[in-house]
């Protein structure tokens, strides 16, 4: 199957992982090892090195951001800069949701990263290139969310109050 | 009721932060938690622990195939939130062999449907991620439905689903292909780019089914300003102009003007690999194309230089003159600080013809080429190797190369290899014999050192030889009066190693009917004649001048006598009377222990013994034994080779009378190949009207030695050897320390180290010669006493 991104990994300095989306098929076990070694190759290089790897047949784009690292694995025959691009597009998007983020943020909203991912990428490509869309339509499902917690609690606490 | 104790996900994050030990017993004890709620039947229950249950699976890699049904649950809910987690565990964690799948396939359709569009947009992320053959024939009128919906935001994500439909379930094609190409018209920038990204994936796939629309692509080709969409057309062209060479053409003009006019990089590079991939022929294009890779080479950004390297390296086997223009950059490259950016150099110099480059350019530019290959290749104990038959060829193949001047790198490598690689022998072997085999090499003093290394090669490693009678002939050879003496002796001990091993493989074939363990099966002519081969061709050097040479030589011609007598008698490896075979058993053993990498600091373990002295000064030994303490100079090599060739010389004479006689005999073992070099090239071997006992054999008398290259050496430079690496790499020993670079880079450095390597030999004799003195001083005191 061609899809342009395979997966996406962010990665602590110390080798945490604190988000991990797959667009292809890969087992659990597949999971863990595929991060274990990529996470091995990319913490140790050097930062004034390029931003492309070539792994396993496939190339992974990555960049740090403060003390995340952002990866992305793509094909042999794709566009490394645009991947990059996307990238910062990603974190662009971050950065306006959660008002300059920080790895905090995505620690305790791991969430919410992965639904702006999704709005961000669809099927492994490139959906939505403006950042306004992206932050229009998070903000639409929060709110959806948000009314209907409202509406959940509420029941909840006319059931206690019945039952007092 | 229980919602309210119960952990939420922020909770769980939290405690897990804090407890500093037991990671695994948290993890453990929130999974049993996690696997109460989870069977509640209030749904918030149940979507608040799959929430915590998917980070887990996420984050650290726990199995929540167990939760799939609860998923299905989940997602059942009508609210959002609920819907929305129970949506992000389906996705993370079904697949193919998911039991549960079919459940999910009404809930899709309801989701699909929804009047909510974020609902819909849930459905379709979760089928573009798991969709199955079954959901995706299901579910395809669905989509179809909504490809054709009013809001863009669906429309652009049914399009992206279409591709995983048309995957899984091919006649969906029929059905979607309409409204694709109807929204290929829109002027929404976001639609705009899902189909054509969609288009992009069709055309790797099927280029002859989107080519009828090739005029819409060229429409958005020419008049879109987002650089996404281009570089998805980019690729889209790059497909059809494969198939139909005419859109090329048509394609060019548009192309050059993008990359004249737009600042961005990715559009700049997509252009370019456009141009040298698939428009190669439109010289114009490719004109532009290579001064753009020349810019992206100077900057300082590895990223760009990585990838004009990259361009450079497709459009290079058409387009050598690119790589000539831009050499001086691709050579800064091979010393960059950035492995990759080496690497993706390394892989450009090999992916072409070496050959032709060097035939174009400079000496000084295919040495620089050579030093920094080698340099590279060797770092680390050969750390970016992975298939070393390639490598030995290529160092093989580096030594035909005219003007290579690197011939002690190369000889270091070989034996380094050999020494380190069990798997790379047999090639090393092979490479070995090529070179020995070559005339034209003999002429060549530069590469003398390879030579030295080759034979002692083929002699260390003779068991993986295919025709070690082969080997004796090229390594007996008469113009191997050339080499100067230290390497004719290492030539004649490799004879010796080789004599070992026949007489110990043909003893043994004696011994057992069955065929010997070597490959090479010897019968009573066959290692007669190789005796014989050995013993004319070692014989003249008995009475050489140099004294190594002469009790080498005199080694192996006694070895012979004593063997030949136990051949004639037909004897074996058991018979315990017979003395050649228990020599030659010895020979075999000692010969038989494998020579390891030896560390740079082996010296320093070594203990010094009392009463040594290392740390003496001898300055007047420096005056009598200076001279000959000083590494060989090569200007000294010829005077003492001319005295032994012309002394030599007339015993030359004798030989090749007898060999020419020798060689009616018809020797079983030689192949075929040899014969015909013989052949072939029969003028380089001596004759007796040609002997001349003042020439030197210059090497302007024999053509260069790249002729016989093809012939003997097989596929030496594959430029497919970029392709993945499937073959598991062979074991390479390395020191744990010690183990450092030779690669000399300067001048200054080389003298530096003759120099310390010098001044610690001539300690050590200095404080041997010293301990001796004192030895004898104290023995005159003893008498006085």
């Amino acid at each position: 199957m061609y899809f342009q991104i395979h997966f996406v990994l962010l990665v602590s300095r110390q080798g945490k992982v604190r988000l991990t989306k797959w667009y292809s098929p890969y087992t659990q076990k597949e999971r863990s090892k595929v991060i274990r070694e990529l996470s091995g190759v990319i913490l140790n290089r050097g930062p004034k090195l390029c931003n492309f790897i070539e792994w396993r047949g496939y190339k992974v784009v990555y960049k740090r951001y403060a003390s995340l690292y952002f990866c992305m694995c793509i094909d042999e025959a794709d566009n490394e800069l645009e991947v990059l691009e996307i990238i910062h597009h990603y974190v662009e998007i971050l950065d306006r949701y959660f008002g300059s983020v920080c790895e905090l943020d995505l620690i305790f909203n791991f969430h919410k990263a992965y639904y702006i991912l999704d709005e961000l990428l669809i099927a492994g490509e490139l959906q939505e290139s403006s950042k306004k869309t992206v932050a229009r339509i998070i903000s639409a499902q929060d709110q959806l969310v948000e009314a209907a917690k409202e509406e959940a609690s509420s029941i909840s606490n006319i059931i206690a109050q019945a039952t007092k | 009721m229980d919602n309210m104790f119960q952990r939420s996900l922020e909770d769980l994050i939290k405690g897990f932060r804090l407890q500093l030990l037991g990671e695994s017993s948290f993890i453990s004890r929130a999974l049993e938690e996690i696997r109460r709620e989870i069977k509640a039947t209030d749904l918030s229950t149940k979507s608040t622990a799959l929430h915590k249950l998917s980070y887990l699976a996420a984050i650290h890699g726990v199995d929540m195939s167990w939760a799939a049904f609860h998923a299905v649950e989940v997602v059942s809910s009508s609210r959002f939130h609920h819907k929305r987690i129970g949506y992000q565990a389906i996705t993370q964690s079904f697949h193919d062999q998911t039991s549960v799948l079919l459940l999910i396939t009404n809930q899709l359709r309801k989701d699909l449907n929804s009047v909510n569009e974020y609902e819909v947009s849930l459905g379709l992320e979760c089928l573009s991620r798991i969709g199955t053959h079954d959901l995706a024939r299901d579910l395809s009128p669905e989509v179809f439905t909504l490809l054709g919906s009013s809001k863009s935001f669906v429309r652009k994500k049914a399009t992206g689903v279409v591709l995983r439909v048309f995957d899984k379930y091919p006649d969906a094609v029929k059905v979607c292909f309409k409204r694709l190409v109807e929204n290929l018209e829109t002027s929404d920038p976001q639609i705009l780019s899902a189909v054509v990204g969609v288009f992009c994936e069709l055309a790797s796939k099927d280029p002859s089914s989107c080519l009828p629309l090739a005029p819409e692509f060229f429409k958005i080709l020419i008049e879109s300003r987002n650089n996404w969409v281009l570089i998805k057309v980019l690729k889209i062209f790059a497909k059809l102009a494969s198939v139909e060479p005419r859109l090329g053409k048509k394609v060019a003009e548009p192309i050059c003007e993008h990359m004249k006019r737009t600042v961005a990089k990715s559009l700049v590079f997509e252009c370019v690999r456009t141009v040298v991939s698939s428009l190669s022929d439109h010289e114009a294009a490719v004109k532009l194309a290579v001064a753009k890779i020349g810019e992206f080479l100077v900057e300082d950004d590895p990223n760009l230089k990585y990838l004009g390297l990259h361009a450079l390296s497709i459009a290079a086997p058409k387009h050598l003159w690119a790589v000539l223009e831009n050499k001086e950059a691709v050579v800064k490259a091979l010393s960059d600080e950035d492995p990759n950016v080496k690497l993706e150099a390394l892989h450009l110099l090999m992916a072409m013809d070496s050959y032709e480059l060097c035939a174009k350019s400079d000496p000084l530019f295919c040495n620089e080429i050579i030093i920094s290959v080698l340099s590279v290749c060797s770092r680390n104990a050969y750390e970016i190797i992975v298939d070393f038959n390639w490598y030995v060829s290529l160092l093989g193949e580096m030594t035909r190369i005219p003007n290579c001047q690197r011939g002690e790198e190369i000889e270091h490598q070989l034996i380094d290899i050999g020494m380190r690689v069990g798997d790379a022998r047999p090639q090393l072997v092979r490479v070995s014999w090529a070179l020995l085999i070559d005339p034209a090499m003999l002429g060549n003093l530069f590469l003398h050192p390879i030579l030295s290394a080759a034979s002692w090669v083929s002699g260390e490693y003779v068991e993986f030889a295919k025709n070690p009678y082969e080997l004796v002939e090229a390594l007996v050879q008469p113009r191997t009066d050339l080499l100067p003496p230290y390497i004719r002796a290492i030539y004649i001990h490799s004879v010796f190693k080789v004599l070992v091993f026949c007489l110990g493989s043909y003893f043994s074939a004696q011994e057992s009917s069955s065929g010997s363990s070597s490959t090479v099966a010897f019968t009573y002519e066959s290692i007669l004649n190789l005796v014989n081969v050995i013993e004319i061709g070692v014989w003249p050097l008995s009475g050489a001048y140099d004294v190594e040479v002469q009790e080498r030589a005199k080694n192996v011609l006694g070895f012979i006598g004593m063997a030949k007598q136990d051949i004639a008698k037909k004897v074996n490896l058991q018979d315990n009377e017979a003395e050649a075979c228990r020599v030659t058993a010895f020979m075999e053993d000692v010969f038989s222990e494998e020579l390891g990498p030896i560390s740079a600091n082996a010296q320093e373990k070594v203990f010094v013994p009392d009463g040594l002295e290392l740390e003496e000064n001898l300055g007047d030994l420096e005056e009598i034994c200076g001279k000959f303490l000083k590494p060989v100079e090569s200007d000294s090599v010829p005077c003492a080779d001319k005295i032994s060739f012309s002394v030599s010389n007339l015993r030359i004479r004798d030989q090749q009378e007898a060999s020419s006689s020798s060689t009616s005999l018809p020797p079983k073992a030689s192949s075929s190949l040899l014969a015909e070099h013989r052949k072939r090239h029969g003028m380089y071997y001596l004759t007796s009207e040609k002997n001349d006992p003042d020439s030197n054999g210059t090497p302007n008398d024999y053509p260069p030695a790249n002729d016989l290259a093809s012939e003997i050496l097989l596929d030496p430079l594959d430029p497919k050897r970029k392709a993945k690496h499937r073959k598991s790499r062979p074991v390479v020993v390395k020191l744990d320390e010690g183990d450092e670079s030779r690669i000399i880079t300067s001048q200054a450095k080389t003298k530096q180290e003759s120099v310390t390597d010098d001044e610690s030999l001539s300690r050590a004799i200095q404080s041997a010669l010293l301990v001796n003195k004192k030895g004898k001083e104290r023995e005159a005191k003893g008498i006085q006493i």
